[in-house]
C-alpha cells in the first residue's frame, strides 16, 4: 500500500508543466488533487516513472473560477470545495454546486479538484455526467500548443479520454444553460459520499410554458457519460401536467450497467429509471417556484 | 539539499545493474505551529511522514486509500486524508494533527472531552480523524443538528461503536465549545479555545 518511486516534478508555470510531460510521454501523470490518482498508485494499479505536480504553478491562476457570458470557467487547480462555495458559479450555473454536493466527502472534495476528476474519467464520477450535460469545453495545453476538446469527444471509455500523453488539462468551461432551464443532480449510494449506484444530472428548458428541451446524463451507468435527450418524448407539454413515468422505458434502453458487489445490473436500471423521474420532476417544481 | 536530476532514460534514477537507491528530499512541512523537516523520497505519504519521520504517531493510517479517514489533518485548517497527498507536495502547508488539537489529558480540546463524556470510542484507532474531522466541522457550523452532525462524521469509518455515541459526541463538543467561548471570553483561558 504504498506507492512506487517515481520522480517528482513541481512546475511553477503551466509551460515549464508541458515541457515535462513533452520529455516523459506515456511514463508521465499529472497530479493536481490526487484524491483518485494516489489511491491508485498506492495500489500500485499504475506505477508512472514521473509525477508532474502543478499544485506549485502560481504563474497562471489555475485556481480561477471565473463567469463569462456563456460558461463558467474553471482553473485545473479549483477544488471541489472551492467550486461548490464559489458564489459566481453557483448562481450562474446551480447544477455545478448541486452536482458537487455528492462527490466523496468533505475531506476528499477539500483536496480533489474538479477538473482532475473530470480528466480522470470514472464513469463513476459526477462531474463527468456535468461535462456533457452543460457541453463543457476542455481546454488543453501541451509543447505543441493549446487545443480545445468538446465533452462529447472527450471520453473514450473507463478512465479513458483522448487527452494526448503530452497534454495537460488547464481549464474547463462548462456551458451555461439557456434561459428557461432548470437542473438537478441526484444519485444513489449505499453511504453519503460513497461511490453512486446510480445518478443522474438534468436540464429541463420550458419556452413560452411548454418543455422545449429536456435532457439527461448519468453517473455509474454507462461505460462513458453521454446525454439522453429526451425532448422527443416530453416536448412540447406543460411541465406541471407531464407523467414523467413515461420517460422510464428511454431511460432504461439508454443505460448499460454493470453488476457488482453492490447492486445487480438490473437493479441499477431500474434504480436509475426512478432517480431521472425524480430528478425531472424535482426540475419542474424548481422552475415553478421560481416563476411563482 | 538533493535535488530531483531529471533524466527521460533513466526514469528512476536507478542504475538498472546496481542497488535500487532513491532520490532523497529534505522536506519541510510546517505541523502544529512549527516548522519540522525530514528526508524522505518523493513517494512519501504525510500521513507516514508524520508518524515515521516526525514521530508525530497520533496520526493513524487505516486504508490508505482515502475511504477510512484515520489519517484526516487539517491542512491551513480544512480537513483532508493525509494518506492521499505527499509529504513533497505539502510544503508550504499548515499541517495540524491531533496532537495540535490537543495533546494533555488535563487539557483537552472541548471534541477530545466530549469523545470522553459521551464514550464516544472503544479501541480508539479511528479517534484522530474524528477529532481533526469534528473539530473543523464545528468551526464552520458551531450550532449543528443532529442530521448535520451525522453527516460530517460520514466520512470517517468506525468499527467499534455504531456511530451513536461519536454523533451525541459531536453535539455535546458543539455545547462545550459555546459554553467555553461564554466563560473565555471575559478571560484569557485559551484551553479550551481550539
Amino acid at each position: 500500500m504504498k506507492p512506487a518511486p517515481f520522480i517528482h516534478h513541481a512546475p511553477t508555470s503551466v509551460e515549464e508543466a508541458v515541457a515535462v510531460l513533452a520529455q516523459v510521454g506515456h511514463d508521465g501523470k499529472v497530479l493536481a488533487g490526487g484524491q483518485s490518482l494516489i489511491p491508485v498508485l498506492n495500489m500500485r494499479l499504475a506505477q508512472p516513472g514521473h509525477l508532474i505536480d502543478i499544485n506549485a504553478i502560481t504563474a497562471d491562476a489555475l485556481d480561477r473560477v471565473e463567469v463569462r457570458d456563456d460558461c463558467v470557467r474553471v482553473g485545473a487547480l479549483v477544488r471541489h470545495a472551492a467550486l461548490e462555495r464559489d458564489g459566481g458559479g453557483r448562481h450562474t450555473l446551480p447544477l455545478l454546486s448541486q452536482a458537487l454536493r455528492n462527490v466523496a466527502h468533505p475531506a476528499i472534495r477539500n483536496r480533489g479538484t474538479t477538473v482532475g476528476s473530470i480528466a480522470h474519467a470514472d464513469a463513476a464520477g459526477e462531474m463527468p455526467s456535468v461535462a456533457v450535460l452543460t457541453e463543457a469545453v476542455i481546454e488543453a495545453a501541451s509543447a505543441r500548443g493549446t487545443r480545445e476538446i468538446a465533452a462529447a469527444d472527450f471520453f473514450e471509455g473507463p478512465l479513458e479520454t483522448t487527452l494526448a500523453a503530452d497534454e495537460l488539462v488547464v481549464a474547463i468551461r462548462f456551458g451555461r444553460m439557456p434561459g428557461g432551464t432548470s437542473t438537478f443532480f441526484l444519485e444513489s449510494a449505499r453511504r453519503h459520499g460513497d461511490y453512486a449506484l446510480a445518478g443522474v444530472a438534468v436540464a429541463l428548458t420550458v419556452t413560452d410554458g411548454v418543455v422545449s428541451k429536456a435532457r439527461a446524463s448519468f453517473v455509474s451507468v454507462t461505460d462513458v457519460p453521454d446525454v439522453l435527450d429526451l425532448t422527443s418524448v416530453v416536448g412540447g407539454r406543460e411541465p406541471e401536467g407531464i407523467d414523467w413515468a413515461a420517460i422510464d422505458d428511454a431511460v432504461q434502453a439508454h443505460v448499460d450497467p454493470q453488476a457488482d458487489i453492490h447492486a445487480s445490473a438490473d437493479y441499477r436500471r431500474a434504480l436509475v429509471g426512478e432517480l431521472t423521474k425524480r430528478a425531472f420532476t424535482q426540475a419542474a417544481a424548481t422552475r415553478e417556484d421560481r416563476s411563482a | 539539499m538533493t535535488t530531483t536530476p531529471f533524466s527521460s532514460t533513466n526514469v528512476h534514477g536507478i542504475d538498472p545493474e546496481g542497488p535500487v537507491i532513491e532520490q532523497l528530499h529534505s522536506i519541510t512541512v510546517r505541523v502544529n505551529g512549527a516548522p519540522r523537516t525530514g528526508m524522505a523520497p518523493a513517494r512519501r505519504l504525510l500521513s507516514d511522514f508524520l508518524r515515521g519521520d516526525l514521530g508525530l504517531t497520533g496520526t493513524h493510517v487505516g486504508c490508505e486509500h482515502g475511504v477510512c479517514g484515520a489519517c484526516t489533518v487539517l491542512v491551513d485548517g480544512q480537513p483532508m486524508r493525509s494518506c492521499l497527498m505527499f509529504a513533497i507536495s505539502a510544503q508550504g502547508l499548515d499541517i495540524t494533527t491531533v496532537e495540535g488539537i490537543g495533546n494533555d489529558p488535563a487539557q483537552m480540546s472541548p471534541v477530545q472531552q466530549a469523545f470522553a463524556e459521551c464514550h464516544a470510542l472503544q479501541c480508539g484507532f479511528c479517534t484522530p480523524g474524528f477529532i481533526t474531522t469534528i473539530t473543523a466541522f464545528l468551526e464552520d457550523n458551531p450550532d449543528p443538528s443532529e442530521e448535520e452532525a451525522r453527516e460530517c462524521v460520514s466520512g470517517n469509518l468506525c468499527r467499534c461503536t455504531g456511530y451513536q455515541n461519536i454523533v451525541k459526541a459531536v453535539l455535546r463538543a458543539a455545547e462545550i465549545r459555546r459554553d467555553g467561548a461564554a466563560t473565555s471570553s471575559s478571560s484569557t483561558v485559551a484551553g479550551g479555545a481550539l
